[in-house]
């Protein structure tokens, strides 16, 4: 489903998983490891793109989102996105663990040269932000009819 | 399955148990304590009800989660921050949680489990007699 996006190749990638592999057996994490920490690690929201010969999709993992507080722009082939999660301080709770995000953030994605500024849509499912940008008919492949 | 298996063979070394884990996201969570009970807010983007799973067992909270997002036919990926479509995390309970009376909600990939506190457990003032 989403494997084609998830298992991308990349070999900077590798090194850093081994990296933190190597620190969390250093410093004695527990038995199993933790896990891929992008979320955790990466920039805030991590953004997955995919595209098809007609349009280009930008995923953002952002669970919790007012999406009121988004902005969403793009110029030629230059996506920004700028929004907030502020959360909620539960007074009088001790708190063991806060690891969500709780800041403003700003991401700029480039799009392939060939998108239409003109036609972006942008839904919010589950947490995921997606936009859509169509790409220019002209650059769509064609097929050619032999006469 | 064959980039899968790709990752899975350069784990050669780790078990298959190490190797699940290795695989799937440890989403970020907030877990904060009251007086009477507890709650866990984790962040599990993409996932749906229907694909979330969270059990209390033997003492040992476990959610784990499955992410399905809507994509066109023949996707190419560009970049990918995220790597894996599933999401897993577990906590050791202490026994004065009733895991029976737990409590989840799911909004906007937000899991809100509430776990109460037994009620014999539940923090007393204790009065101090004098004389």
């Amino acid at each position: 489903m989403f494997r084609s996006l998830n298992y991308l190749n990349g070999g900077l990638f590798d090194d850093f998983r081994r990296l933190e592999r190597e620190m969390e057996q250093l410093f004695g994490a527990g038995p199993w490891p933790s896990g891929i920490r992008s979320v955790a690690r990466g920039t805030y929201p991590p953004i997955n793109i995919g595209s098809t010969p007609e349009q280009v999709d930008v995923y953002l993992f952002a669970a919790g989102l007012n999406t009121e507080s988004l902005d969403i722009s793009i110029q030629k082939n230059l996506l920004t996105i700028d929004g907030q999660r502020r959360l909620i301080t539960e007074e009088g709770a001790s708190y063991f663990r806060r690891e969500r995000f709780d800041d403003a953030f700003h991401r700029v994605v480039t799009l392939p040269d060939d998108v239409d500024p003109e036609k972006v849509e942008a839904s919010y499912v589950d947490g995921v932000l997606r936009i859509t940008i169509q790409r220019r008919e002209t650059t769509k492949p064609r097929q050619i009819e032999i006469k | 399955m064959n980039e899968n298996r790709d990752v899975v063979k350069q784990r050669a070394g780790t078990s298959p148990k190490e190797r699940e884990a290795e695989l799937s996201i440890r989403m970020p969570v907030d877990i904060f304590e009251d007086e009477t009970g507890i709650t866990v807010l984790a962040d599990m983007p993409g996932v749906s009800k229907e694909r979330l799973d969270v059990q209390i067992d033997n003492n040992t909270l476990s959610i784990q989660g499955t992410t399905e997002i809507a994509m066109p036919d023949g996707m190419e990926a560009l970049y990918a921050d995220v790597r894996s479509t599933r999401y897993q995390r577990s906590f050791a309970l202490s026994s004065e949680l009733d895991g029976g009376k737990a409590d989840a909600s799911l909004k906007d990939g937000v899991l809100a489990l509430r776990i109460p506190k037994r009620e014999e457990h539940k923090a007393r003032k204790i009065e101090v007699r004098t004389g």
